[in-house]
């Protein structure tokens, strides 16, 4: 701590701590985007899962959802099945 | 055992051209047989750069299809003892590069030299993954500057899963952050991005940090690579990436001033 360092606290925030944090998201962002290696199953686990799922009720594409979240050290596979109304009763 | 070394960025107009130059002139005047070439084809400079325009006869791509052999397209450097250049070609596309062609032309250059330095067009097509494809190491070129810091970031994502160790499970490429066009002044003054910044955000290990320098386009304009200019600072920054890069630890070249001593930074 010197006395420049107590002025510089005093203004306002640099623009080359503004880059910094910048660059940390986006660069985290995309390195999560460029290593899919070990979830890149996951269209394909989406389309059999749907291809099953079709054998006993009529499921639109779009009402199927995979997704997976990353919390802390381990990760959550979520799945989302939305039936149709009327097939609700059926069989 | 040859080396084989890619210089590449990603972004353009970092300085991937001027640290080729300088980092092969700089091997070379350590006494290693080395060999710069341009994959920039289309789009060729080293040679300008290098100052040996006017001797190009037989390219890379001449070379790749058989037109012109090894020996007449090297271009021996009439300054420095062991140093040659690899011409691009201007008149054909970066497709020209074939990988078979590429991988042929690099086993011959490995029987000649100890060093291979392989000068990256920009941008992230074929011509860049050409270059680094079948590279033992790479030298990073990154300005301080978020575009560039970015760029680099995909490109080292790149070396590790387009490149030929990647691909064959062999050792990853070694990765040297190099950063160049630094300005302390202004690093100081909180306008530009620290080393110690772009290092926390790439995670790769320095090699070195080159400073902004007016001699470097000196050194273009006059064809010299600027490792040759004796009074360039940027010049004897590379001699001490140089140094580095072979294993030894050069004197620090960082000078305080008055100011910066008495108040820190």
């Amino acid at each position: 701590m010197n006395l420049l360092s107590y002025f510089r606290a005093l203004r306002p925030q640099k623009s080359a701590v503004v880059a910094k944090e910048r660059l940390q998201i986006i660069v985290a962002h995309e390195r999560c985007q460029r290593s899919p290696s070990e979830f890149d199953y996951l269209p394909l686990l989406q389309r059999e899962l749907l291809e099953v799922v079709r054998k006993y009720v009529l499921v639109k594409e779009d009402h199927i959802k995979v997704h997976i979240e990353k919390e802390g050290d381990y990760e959550i596979l979520e799945l989302n099945i939305t039936l149709p109304e009327e097939s609700r009763q059926a069989k | 055992m040859a080396k084989i070394i890619v210089v590449t960025s990603g972004k353009g107009g970092v300085g991937k051209t001027t640290t080729s130059a300088a980092f092969a002139t700089g091997l070379a005047l350590r006494g290693h047989q080395t060999v710069v070439i341009d994959f920039d084809v289309g789009l060729r400079n080293l040679d300008l750069v290098m100052g040996c325009e006017r001797r190009v006869v037989y390219d890379f791509v001449n070379v790749i299809n058989g037109e012109g052999n090894l020996n007449q397209a090297l271009i021996k450097d009439k300054r420095v003892e062991s140093l040659f250049i690899l011409p691009a070609s201007q008149t054909r596309d970066k497709e020209a590069l074939s990988m078979k062609g590429v991988a042929r032309v690099l086993e011959a250059l490995k029987k000649r030299f100890e060093y291979i330095i392989c000068d990256s067009p920009a941008g992230i097509e074929h011509g860049a993954i050409m270059a680094m494809y079948f590279s033992d190491e790479a030298l990073i070129v990154t300005n301080p500057e978020v575009s560039s810091v970015r760029d680099s970031d995909r490109i080292i994502g790149m070396l590790s899963s387009k490149t030929r160790r990647a691909v064959q499970n062999m050792s990853p490429v070694k990765e040297h952050l190099l950063i160049t066009r630094y300005i302390p002044k202004r690093v100081n003054s909180g306008e530009m991005l620290s080393v110690d910044d772009v290092k926390e955000i790439l995670a790769i290990p320095l090699l070195g940090v080159i400073p902004e320098s007016q001699s470097v386009l000196q050194a273009s304009n006059a064809g010299v690579p600027v490792t040759l200019d004796k009074n360039s600072d940027a010049g004897q920054s590379y001699l001490d990436v140089v140094a580095r890069f072979l294993g030894e630890e050069p004197p620090s070249r960082e000078k305080k001033g008055f100011f910066t001593r008495l108040f820190g930074n």
